[in-house]
């Protein structure tokens, strides 16, 4: 007597997530833009010699084994003195290392797509391959104070894609917007620019100053190694200190700039 | 990644890769019991009664493995992914807490929930003297008190314990096979775990009368720390893939009360030539057909 149990309704988690679809490989890409089809192919093939089913490949193939082949013709155009013996086994040996770096490539390639690496070394590796350089080339050329908009092309590269931000450096908001947030912003300006108050705490921004330097002298002394990475970390540190130290957020692009670079010039200069 | 690069060479070892590996059906998940440094003599009968119940998705690790769980994860989450299982028990004994039952999952080899249970009062199987249930039954599981829906970590808990002591996840279900029962009742703090056999006994009519015996490990349990994941983790894992929504079938409809449409599309009919009955005085005579067919041979009317 078999019951047969519902749908269930309460939901557990999974004990792992979902299978990710593996991306094409670059034969499976060309093949798919061609339109070619994998062609069934019988496991069993006939061996006229043998007069018997054989499998295609493996042990025991049809047409012998290619190791034990005791004829090998010298092909026209090749050099009477040469091993005709040993360039097969070299070609075999050539033709199993190019399938296994392919392979190998296509796994990598399957790979970076899933984890997408972020920030591609800006260095020649000598290990790196097309797409990548080929990034590494665009952000070499948008490094230009016109982003790039002058910059004559490669040789081999291809034409102008279409820029993001449709060539301009600056975004503005439309003329005739939020009339309301246009008020408001001019009159928190106005508001800035009358009162007594500086924008910028200075006893606030100092205190602030003197504990981050007191952190990263201890820091330093800790570990004479990190000496470099303390550097560059105060180096990195600079634009985000700036952007702390302009004591009112304002959510406009035009404000922090002014904001951070009076408080940043000012700093500078004391 | 060795994995992604090497391929397995033999046939066994490429089986069991793909045991292990993410599928649209996932396996049942398999539980290991740990002992910690210190674990006392009622921590690990209970972690040898539980192993009983969950055999054989379970594995009881012998030796005492000194670690925190709530401290550090990366030694249970290695053995995760050395014994591919993604339920633990871990059983610890200190002044502080004492007879200390932590119960987790991972997902993805991480550890998803975790929540210490302390163990009040344990009787064990052999200390009941009655007939068990085979090993490998699937329990059926009730969850009583109305904490388990209002409390946000008892909810997590009865989800816990519902993947826990679940077992495989089948169709359908042999009605004599439903003997274990595994009753979890949350009263004024506490957690009271109870396990029973069903009898089926006779009864006048073709339903059975059902009796309810004692058997089995029965807890008092306290809830002490918990370490749930957050919400969108929680979510990520429960996400299911779309290939496990069942397929639509076309021209197929469900109606509220469980009665099935179907839809059938006809081409256009000549309802003036229906003939919904065989009326034998309607046949058609040997010379109107072929008056019709326009002189194709009369067929042979057939004697009665």
């Amino acid at each position: 007597l078999v019951a047969q149990l519902p749908e269930p309704t309460f939901r557990l988690p999974r004990e792992k997530p979902p299978p990710k679809p593996r991306p094409p490989t670059r034969w499976e890409q060309f093949a798919r833009l061609k339109g070619i089809r994998r062609k069934k192919k019988t496991s069993l093939v006939w061996d006229e010699q043998a007069k018997e089913w054989r499998r295609r490949w493996g042990y025991r193939r049809a047409g012998g084994d290619p190791s034990r082949a005791w004829l090998a013709e010298v092909p026209a155009g090749a050099d009477p003195e040469e091993d005709q013996f040993a360039r097969l086994r070299r070609e075999k040996r050539e033709r199993v290392a190019r399938n296994e770096l392919n392979r190998l490539r296509n796994l990598a390639r399957a790979h970076r797509a899933g984890s997408a690496v972020p920030a591609a070394p800006l260095h020649p590796t000598g290990h790196q391959d097309r797409d990548e350089l080929r990034r590494v080339a665009r952000v070499a050329r948008v490094s230009t104070a016109s982003l790039g908009r002058f910059q004559p092309r490669l040789p081999k590269e291809s034409a102008e894609p279409p820029s993001r931000s449709g060539g301009k450096k600056r975004r503005f908001e439309p003329l005739l917007g939020n009339l309301a947030a246009e008020r408001s912003r001019q009159l928190e300006l106005l508001r800035d620019m009358g009162s007594k108050k500086p924008v910028l705490d200075i006893t606030r921004a100092v205190n602030k100053q003197l504990r981050q330097e007191e952190a990263e002298a201890a820091a330093a002394n800790k570990g004479k190694k990190q000496s470099k990475r303390g550097k560059r970390g105060r180096r990195q540190q600079r634009p985000g200190r700036s952007s702390k130290k302009s004591g009112a957020r304002r959510p406009k692009p035009q404000q922090p700039k002014t904001a951070g670079g009076g408080s940043g010039g000012g700093r500078r200069k004391k | 990644l060795i994995y992604c690069y090497r391929k397995p060479k033999t046939k066994r070892a490429k089986r069991f890769l793909e045991k292990r590996e993410p599928k649209l059906n996932e396996n049942t998940k398999n539980a290991m019991l740990i002992k910690g440094g210190n674990a006392n003599l009622t921590v690990t009968e209970v972690l040898k009664d539980i192993y009983a119940v969950k055999k054989p998705f379970a594995v009881l690790y012998k030796r005492k493995n000194i670690t925190r769980p709530f401290e550090d994860q990366t030694s249970l989450e290695f053995f995760s992914k050395k014994s591919d299982c993604s339920l633990f028990l871990f059983g610890s004994h200190n002044k502080k807490r004492p007879n200390n039952l932590i119960i987790g999952r991972m997902f993805d080899y991480h550890v998803l929930d975790m929540i210490e249970l302390g163990v009040e009062k344990f009787v064990a199987l052999k200390d009941i003297k009655n007939s068990k249930c085979p090993e490998g039954t699937k329990p059926m599981l009730i969850f009583a008190g109305d904490m388990f829906d209002v409390n946000e970590e008892y909810r997590r808990l009865k989800s816990l314990l519902i993947d826990f002591f679940r077992g495989p996840t089948v169709p359908n279900i042999r009605l004599a096979g439903l003997e274990y029962v595994l009753h979890f009742t949350a009263a004024d703090g506490k957690i009271y775990m109870r396990s029973y056999k069903v009898l089926l006994k006779k009864s006048g009519c073709k339903i059975p009368r059902i009796e309810l015996e004692e058997m089995g490990p029965s807890l008092d349990l306290v809830m002490r720390r918990t370490h749930l994941a957050s919400d969108d983790l929680y979510k990520l894992s429960l996400k299911q893939p779309k290939g496990l929504k069942p397929k639509k079938k076309k021209n197929i409809s469900h109606d509220v009360f469980g009665t099935t449409y179907g839809r059938i599309h006809m081409q256009k009919q000549d309802l003036s030539k229906l003939q919904t009955r065989k009326m034998k005085g309607l046949k058609k005579r040997p010379a109107e057909k072929s008056a019709q067919d326009g002189g194709a041979a009369p067929k042979k009317s057939k004697s009665a």
